[in-house]
C-alpha cells in the first residue's frame, strides 16, 4: 500500500498570528513537504492545479519536475489534473516529459475542478464539464497509445498526423486516478478504462466515499478488469496530531475554526465526526484510518493533507515527522496482514512495464 | 390500505409558536380527509428551528449533518408536504428559504405542497401568494390552489369555527385529494445512482 500527502496550495493567513505567507514561501513550503515526504519513507506526493488566487499550483509538471531531480524514491503525482480545461494535447506532452525525467516516478489525478468562472478563462464552461471530462481524455490515451492520432471532437480543434511528443517511457503511460466527490460518471469512467479511482474523504462525510467506491467497483467488475476487491482506489484523509489529542485539538481549532473549506459553520468536534478528519493523537489517527477499510474495502493508495488553512511549514513538517515515525510504520503493518490475497498494488512504472512484457511474451505479439 | 406519508415543515421559532399550531390544524386536516379516503397516514414534522445551526452549516459545507439529512429525506420522499412560515419583512423567514434551498434540486418536483403563513395582522397575507407560492412553483412542486394565511386575530376568537377553520378545511382537502390521485411516493431520489453508461457518456461528446 501507497502513503503520501496531497495538497492543494493555498496560500491561507495563518490565523494565530495573522501572517499570511508569500507565493514564493508557499510554492517553497509545498517544495519542502514534498522532500520531507520521501525523507520520513513516504510513498507519494500529490500537487493540486489552480488557476486563481489564493492558490499556487498553476503549473504542476515545472513543480514536480524540480522535486523530481531532488528526490530518488517518492512518486510524483497530481490531485487534480484539471482535465476539463487543460488541453489534453499538452497534458500528453507535459507528463509523458515529466515521465522521462523522474524516471516513471510518476502518476495522474483526473479531476474536473469546481468553480466556474475558471472555464471560460480557458474557453470552456463548466455546464459541459463532464463531457470535457470524458472526451479530454479519451483523447488523452490515445495521444500517449497510439504514434499518430487522427482526431475529431466537440471541444478542440480536429488532429491530423499528430505525434505527441516526447513517446512516453519505456511506451507505457503514466497510470491514471480519477477523482470525483459525488459524480457517478466519473467512477464510471474510471472503471470502464480499468483505472484508479480517488475518492477526496476530506470534507465530506464517510457515506459519499463509500457509495462511490461500491459503484466504481461494481463497474469495473462488469467492464471485465477483474473482481470488485482488485479494483484500484485511492481516499484522500485529513489528520493533525500531537502526542496528546487534547492539545491536538487545542492547537488544531483556530485554524479549522478559520479554514476557508469549512470554517465558521460546524464546530470542530461535530466535523471529525461528520467526516474522516481525524485531530488527536497518532494512535487516534492509526484507528481511525484502519477503520477506512471497512467501509472502502482493500485500497491501494492514502493521502493525507497536512498543510492547509494556513498551518505554518515547521508545523507540517513536525507532522510529517509523526506520519513517517509513528503512524505510517503500523498501518503499512496493519494492511497488509489484513488485506485479502487477490488484491493488487497500486500500479508503478515498473509493474505496468512487466505487466505490458509480460502480456506480449504470453500471446507472441511482437514488441 | 394506502400508506401515505406526509411532511409537515414548520419555521416558527417561538414556543409555542402559532406557526406550529396552523401547521398542526392544516396536517390534521389533511389525514383526515386521507383517512376518510381509506389511507393510512403518516405524518413526519420537521421543526425548523431545531435544524437552524445545521442549515447553515450545510450552506457553508456543501453537506447535511446526519439529522438534517433525515428531515430532508422525509420531504423529498413525502407524498405530500404542508410548509408553514411566519412572513418576515414581506416574505418567508431566512430559515425557511434555507432549508428548501439544501433541499436537493428538483426533490418536489410534482409533489402536492399546501402553503401556509403566519403574521401579526392581516396586511401581511398576501406574501403567501406573492412570496410563498412562487417559491414553490420554481421548485415545481404542484402547489394547491388554497394557500392559508393566519393572523393574530384569527387565534382570538370565540370558537373554533370560523372563518379560519373553514380555510382550513378546504385546504386540507385540496392536498389530499392531490395526494390522493398520486401513486404513492418511493422515497427520495439516490444522487449516487448511475443512470447512464460509458458508451452513452462517450458518444454524448463526440460528433459522428
Amino acid at each position: 500500500m501507497q502513503f503520501g500527502v496531497f495538497t492543494v496550495g493555498d496560500v491561507t493567513v495563518d490565523p494565530t498570528t495573522g501572517r499570511e505567507p508569500t507565493e514564493r514561501e508557499r510554492i517553497k513550503a509545498m517544495v519542502a513537504i514534498a522532500l520531507k515526504a520521501e525523507e520520513v519513507g513516504l510513498d507519494v506526493f500529490a500537487t493540486g492545479e489552480h488557476h486563481n488566487p489564493p492558490f499556487v499550483p498553476s503549473s504542476p509538471t515545472t513543480m514536480l519536475g524540480y522535486i523530481a531531480a531532488r528526490t530518488e524514491r517518492l512518486l510524483l503525482s497530481t490531485a487534480t489534473t484539471l482535465i476539463t480545461t487543460n488541453d489534453p494535447v499538452k497534458i500528453a506532452e507535459d507528463y509523458a516529459m515529466l515521465q522521462h525525467l523522474a524516471d516513471g516516478r510518476v502518476d495522474l489525478m483526473m479531476g474536473r475542478g469546481n468553480t466556474g468562472p475558471v472555464y471560460p478563462w480557458f474557453g470552456q464552461d463548466i455546464r459541459n464539464g463532464i463531457p470535457l471530462a470524458i472526451e479530454n481524455y479519451d483523447l488523452l490515451r490515445r495521444l500517449w497509445r497510439e504514434d499518430v492520432v487522427d482526431w475529431k471532437g466537440r471541444f478542440r480543434t480536429p488532429l491530423q498526423s499528430f505525434t505527441s511528443t516526447p513517446r512516453p517511457l519505456d511506451g507505457v503511460p503514466p497510470f491514471v486516478w480519477h477523482g470525483s466527490i459525488r459524480s457517478p460518471e466519473i467512477a464510471e469512467q474510471a472503471a470502464y478504462y480499468g483505472d484508479g479511482f480517488f475518492a477526496n474523504h476530506i470534507f465530506w462525510p464517510k457515506e459519499h466515499t463509500q457509495r462511490m467506491v461500491g459503484l466504481y467497483r461494481q463497474r469495473f467488475a462488469h467492464y471485465g478488469h477483474g473482481t470488485p476487491e482488485q479494483a484500484i482506489v485511492g481516499l484522500g484523509g485529513q489528520v493533525f496530531m500531537r502526542k496528546n489529542s487534547q492539545d491536538a485539538m487545542r492547537e488544531f481549532r483556530p485554524y479549522f475554526d478559520n479554514a476557508p473549506v469549512y470554517g465558521h459553520g460546524p464546530s470542530l468536534e461535530d466535523f471529525s465526526r461528520e467526516t474522516p478528519l481525524t485531530v488527536g493523537s497518532p494512535q487516534q489517527v492509526i484507528d481511525r484510518t484502519l477503520g477506512f477499510r471497512e467501509y472502502v474495502g482493500d485500497y491501494q493508495r492514502q493521502l493525507f493533507l497536512l498543510d492547509h488553512a494556513g498551518l505554518p511549514l515547521k508545523t507540517v513538517l513536525e507532522q510529517l515527522d509523526i506520519l513517517g515515525e509513528e503512524v505510517v510504520p503500523v498501518l503499512r503493518r496493519e494492511f497488509d496482514s489484513l488485506r485479502r490475497a487477490q488484491v493488487p498494488e497500486a500500479p508503478t512504472h515498473a509493474a505496468l512495464v512487466a505487466a505490458r512484457d509480460a502480456a506480449a511474451a504470453g500471446t507472441g505479439a511482437p514488441r | 390500505m394506502t400508506r401515505r406519508t406526509l411532511a409537515v415543515v414548520s419555521a416558527g421559532l417561538s414556543q409555542p409558536s402559532s406557526t406550529r399550531l396552523l401547521a398542526d390544524q392544516l396536517a390534521a386536516a389533511t389525514r383526515d380527509e386521507l383517512v376518510r379516503r381509506g389511507a393510512e397516514v403518516r405524518l413526519d414534522v420537521v421543526e425548523l428551528r431545531e435544524h437552524a445551526h445545521d442549515v447553515v452549516n450545510h450552506l457553508l459545507t456543501g453537506f447535511p449533518s446526519a439529522s438534517l439529512r433525515t428531515a430532508l429525506d422525509a420531504v423529498a420522499g413525502a407524498d405530500g408536504v404542508i410548509a408553514v412560515t411566519p412572513i418576515f419583512s414581506a416574505s418567508y423567514s431566512g430559515l425557511f428559504k434555507s432549508f428548501f434551498d439544501v433541499l436537493d434540486s428538483g426533490a418536489l418536483a410534482g409533489t402536492p405542497v399546501l402553503v401556509g403563513a403566519t403574521g401579526g395582522t392581516a396586511r401581511h397575507s398576501l406574501a403567501l401568494e406573492h412570496a410563498v407560492r412562487p417559491l414553490f412553483g420554481y421548485l415545481r412542486a404542484v402547489v394547491v390552489p388554497t394557500g392559508v394565511y393566519a393572523a393574530g386575530a384569527d387565534w382570538s376568537g370565540d370558537t373554533a369555527d370560523g372563518a379560519l377553520r373553514d380555510r382550513i378545511l378546504h385546504a386540507g382537502a385540496e392536498l389530499a385529494e392531490q395526494v390522493d390521485r398520486r401513486p404513492a411516493s418511493v422515497g427520495p431520489a439516490d444522487p449516487f445512482a448511475l443512470t447512464t453508461d460509458f458508451a452513452q457518456l462517450l458518444g454524448g461528446g463526440r460528433e459522428e
